[in-house]
Parts: structure tokens; sequence; C-alpha cells
């Protein structure tokens, strides 16, 4: 009963996301609302590695310095070593992993206000550095990084070559809302598991969790890691659409906004980051007619919200079907 | 009996203050063994230098004959170490059976990957968890409340599932930590069944705590600390016939005698 909901679910979100929208901003001519979806699926696959962090109980505002590792990376590869953009995708992802792996050991054992703040910190020293280093190319950044190639397999054309398509658009709304879906379903399927158990065992109780034998510093880098994979994941791929990177591309207030993301979706969902990411981004637009009291009218809306849905916005329609 | 957990000249200092000075004794397979003294004796210090939540200044924890001491509390825990907290600490998001479920941790035979896949082994470790959990659960009388969600429990029953955490963890010794502090007289009661209980189950109990009359009830020995020195050991009749004890406790005013 309940498993053929959830794959009716997901079989309407395919079609709308996948046929639906395109097919109505094709019909209302908004091409630019591709852009601006491809961007929600790319930061909601990055708030959704913040959302790890927050399943073990850290506070994570350093997710801006992992995009910004995975843009840089993905977008070297492709610029100096001529890599395809395709492998420099998981390349981008791992790297950020790895990275994490050396930088969560010591900062993970902080909980709290003290692993946020360091978290913080992380996303300006990955901007400084994106300004120092020679193969950066510093303030400059990097620009006209060619569009990804295709992909074919036995001479099958699974992707063509975006810099043959006359509008990219499209493609790289596919391929992203395609990758969006890819990652969801993986850490649906962490969350659903026992590793999903494990990591609120932590959450809710690191001695409890240390006194039956979890080893909890191994499992909390390997959160730490699938959050920052997600993070280079969208990185990368969003440097590959705008065929640039900047030190600036992202900064602490992306790393905020990750957070803020998680927030307001839900932290107790899944596809809180998703909702979440989607609300804050069409939100922030949609108040752009008020002029100079947007920002005003924003936080004040936000504030509200979490005081008034301090689980998210997802918490409205679990609320109902909590007992099942 | 065999000597399962040695607590050799075990010392720890913090900064200027011995907190626990050069205490020996060993617990041997399955008894009951508690370690009791007035407040601020050393008793939870020594509890935490057992189950390795703290690493001694000098001194060691053997546990059948290997040395315990100075691992992670995880590992100790893998070795048959395990702990409770003298806390209502448990999992509070999750319900009674989740939380004893998850404390088969120790038991699985798949590995993490194979629980992300769902292998035939983390199935079958799966059912078998839950299967273990429910037979937990209704040794300790908690099937009533096995759905409820942990932090709505009352008292005594999140003690009953502190026991209960630790029980699934399969361990060789439990420790338990005060598990009748705060407890009416019915309470204890049940409580020292329970605990009685948990000895049949082939597990060495060793527990740290207040309450004088549940002590001499359960204890097939006991340890009495004083200002961090271990003053004597015995049966619960030595125990209260031993004059440094008495002293001890008389010195101690705001203390439960009881005897």
């Amino acid at each position: 009963m309940k498993r053929t909901r959830n794959i009716l679910g997901v079989a309407v979100f395919l079609l709308v996301v996948l046929i639906g929208v395109p097919w109505l901003i094709e019909a209302t001519g908004r091409l630019d609302l591709y852009y601006t979806l491809t961007s929600v699926a790319l930061l909601s696959i990055a708030s959704a590695g913040v959302w790890v962090t927050f399943y073990i109980g850290r506070i994570n505002i350093g997710q801006g310095a992992f995009a910004l590792m995975g843009g840089y990376v993905s977008a070297i590869l492709v610029v100096q070593y001529g890599v395809s953009f395709w492998l420099t995708l998981p390349v981008a992802g791992l790297f950020c992993a790895a990275a994490s792996v050396l930088i969560g050991l010591p900062i993970l054992r902080l909980r709290g206000v003290y692993f946020a703040m360091v978290t913080l910190v992380l996303t300006e020293v990955a901007r400084l550095l994106a300004l120092a280093l020679p193969i950066t190319n510093g303030a400059k950044g990097m620009v006209s990084i060619p569009l990804p190639g295709g992909i074919s397999i036995f001479g099958l054309t699974i992707l063509p070559d975006f810099a043959t398509l006359a509008n990219p658009r499209p493609a790289f709304y596919l391929v992203s809302v395609a990758l969006m879906v890819l990652c969801f379903a993986a850490l649906y399927r962490l969350v659903h598991s026992r590793i999903g158990k494990l990591c609120q065992s932590l959450q809710q109780n690191e001695e409890l969790a240390s006194s039956i034998g979890v080893n909890i510093a191994y499992l909390r880098v390997i959160a730490y890691a699938i959050s920052s994979f997600l993070g280079g994941l969208g990185g990368a791929m969003f440097v590959a659409i705008s065929q640039s990177i900047y030190p600036s591309s992202f900064t602490v207030t992306d790393s905020v906004n990750f957070m803020l993301n998680c927030f307001l979706g839900g932290l107790g969902h899944v596809f809180g980051p998703m909702i979440g990411t989607f609300v804050l981004y069409f939100g922030w637009d949609f108040l752009f007619e008020t002029g100079e009291f947007q920002l005003l009218i924003f936080s004040s809306v936000l504030i509200a919200l979490m005081l008034f849905l301090p689980n998210g916005l997802l918490s409205l329609r679990l609320f109902g079907k909590k007992q099942g | 009996m065999t000597e399962l957990l040695q607590i050799k000249a075990v010392t720890k200092r913090f900064g200027g203050l011995v907190a626990v000075n050069n205490v020996s004794f060993a617990v041997r397979e399955r008894e009951i063994l508690s370690v009791i003294g007035p407040n601020g004796a050393g008793k939870s210090t020594l509890f935490k230098l057992i189950s390795s939540f703290l690493s001694p200044t000098s001194g060691e924890v053997l546990f059948g004959g290997q040395r315990i001491s100075g691992l992670a509390p995880h590992i100790v825990a893998r070795k048959g170490v395990v702990r409770t907290f003298q806390e209502t600490t448990i999992f509070k998001g999750m319900t009674v059976r989740d939380n004893v479920i998850i404390a088969h941790h120790l038991r699985s035979n798949a590995t993490l990957a194979g629980f992300y896949l769902g292998t035939t082994t983390a199935r079958r470790d799966e059912a078998e968890f839950g299967r273990s959990a429910d037979e937990i659960i209704d040794f300790l009388d908690l099937g009533a409340q096995r759905h409820e969600i942990a932090s709505t429990l009352p008292h005594g029953h999140l003690r009953a599932l502190g026991i209960a955490i630790g029980l699934a963890t399969n361990p060789t010794v439990l420790l338990l930590d005060e598990p009748f502090a705060g407890m009416n007289h019915d309470e204890t009661v049940r409580a020292v069944k329970m605990v009685r209980g948990v000895r049949k189950r082939g597990v060495t109990v060793l527990l740290v705590e207040h309450d004088m009359p549940a002590v001499m009830n359960i204890s097939d020995r006991i340890v009495v600390l004083n200002f961090g020195v271990k003053i004597a050991e015995g049966t619960p009749k030595e125990i209260q016939e031993n004059e440094k004890v008495i002293e001890a406790y008389l010195g101690a005013e705001d203390e439960t005698i009881g005897f």
C-alpha cells in the first residue's frame, strides 16, 4: 500500500519535472525558467549534502567551500587537461569527499556552534585559496569553459555534444534534474536503511551510540564525505552551465543559503532541502517587485516560518500521516 | 570462578585532584559486584575508567587478560564490556523498539555498504535484530511501550530501556551506573529483579550505586570506595560489619546509611 503510493508519487514527480515543466516552458515561452529551475535542482543537491550533516547533528555552514572546490576541479580538468566533463563530474565529487575526510577528521570532534563556526570559516578559506593558487587563475577566474561533450556507448548516443545544440538550456535542465533525482534517490535509500538509523543515533546521543559499539568518528567522517561529495557535484555542474568560475562563485552567503534551504524545507525529511531550495529561490525572485523592501520582507518571512514551523515546510504535510 | 575483569592499581588524577587512587579489585564471571561509597568517593570516575570513557593516569584495566584501558569506548564495547548511563540517556526521538534494534549494532554481520544495498546478510541481520529486540523488550516488561517514542516514557521504564539497550549489545560484562537512583521502593524492587534476571542470562554485572538496601540485597560482593581509595571489599555481610565502612558513612551525614 505504502510502497505503491511511493512509486506513484515518484512517477508523478518525474512526469512533471521531465515532461510537464519543459512543455509548459515551451508553451509559455518563458525560456529563462530553464536556467532558474536548473539552478534550483543543482543548489538542492548541494543543500542535500548540508542536510546529511544536520542528520548526524552538525550545523554545516561550509558547503560553499566544497561547491567551489568541485567547480574548480571540474573546470581545471576540462580546460587544462581536456578531460570530458562527464568524467570530471564524479571526480570533482570524489575530490571533495577526500578533502572533507582530511578536514573532517579534526573538526568533526566539535559540536554545536563550534563546528558551525569552523565550517563558516572554511568557505572563506576556500575563496582565499582560489584567489591565491596559480592553478585557479586568481581573481580573473576561469572563463569560456567549453560546454560538455557528448556521451556515446557502442556508437549509441546517450547525450549529444552540448556545443552542437542550438539551445543547450533544456538539455542542462534535463541533466540537472536527472542528477538531482539520482542524488535524492540515493539519499532516500541511505536514510531508510540502517545507516540512517545509525546517523540518527549520533544526532540524538553520541556517547550512548559509542557505548553500544558504534564507531562514531568513522560514521561522522562518512556522513561528512557524502555531504561534501554532493556539494562538489552541484558545484561542478553549476560551473558547466555558467561556463565560468570565479573565487566569488560560491561565497559565505551561498553556504548560509544551503543551510537555510534545509531549515526551511525541514530537517526531518530527506526531501526537505529540495522543497526548501525551490521555495527560497522562487520566494526571493518573487519579492523582486518590492524593490528595496525585498530583503526586509524576505528575512521577516523566514524568521516567521522558523518560529511557527520549526520542523520546516514538510512538517505541514507530515502532520496528518505521522502515525503511518 | 575465573576473574573476568581486573582493575589493577588504577589511579586517575584531574589536575591536583586524585579522583581514584590506586584501586585494585577483580570481577568474577557471572557475579553481581557493586561499587559503593559516599558522594565524591570516585565511583563515577572509576566507572568511566572501566568502560574506557576515561583513561587512567596510571594502572590498567584488563578484560579476559587483555588490557582495555586506553581503547576507544566502541572497541571496549565490541570486546564485551558495555555500560549503561546514570541519567536517562537513551535515543529520545526513536521508539522503544528502534532504540533496542539500533543497539544490536555489534551483532551485525553485514557491512554498512551491505545495509545500504540490502544484501541477503543485511536482511537476515535486520530480521534477527527485530526478533531479538522483541525478546529483550518482553524480558524487561516493556511490551506495552514497544512503539512509544522513548522521550515520553516514565522514569522506571526509561531505566529498563537503558538496560535493554545494554543487553542488546550481547555483553559479557554489563556496567550499570546507579540503576536504582531516584526510584521509590516498588520501582527498586522491580529493578532488583530485573538485574537478577540479567545475571541469569549469563551476563556478569558490575554496578555503581548509592541505594544501600538494594545493594545489600542484590550483590554477591561489594567494593567500598572513600575519597578515591578502596577501603573494603567483601560479601554484603562482611561489609556491614566493617568498621572503616561504618565510619566513612557516618562521616557523611547526607547519605542513606541503610543498616
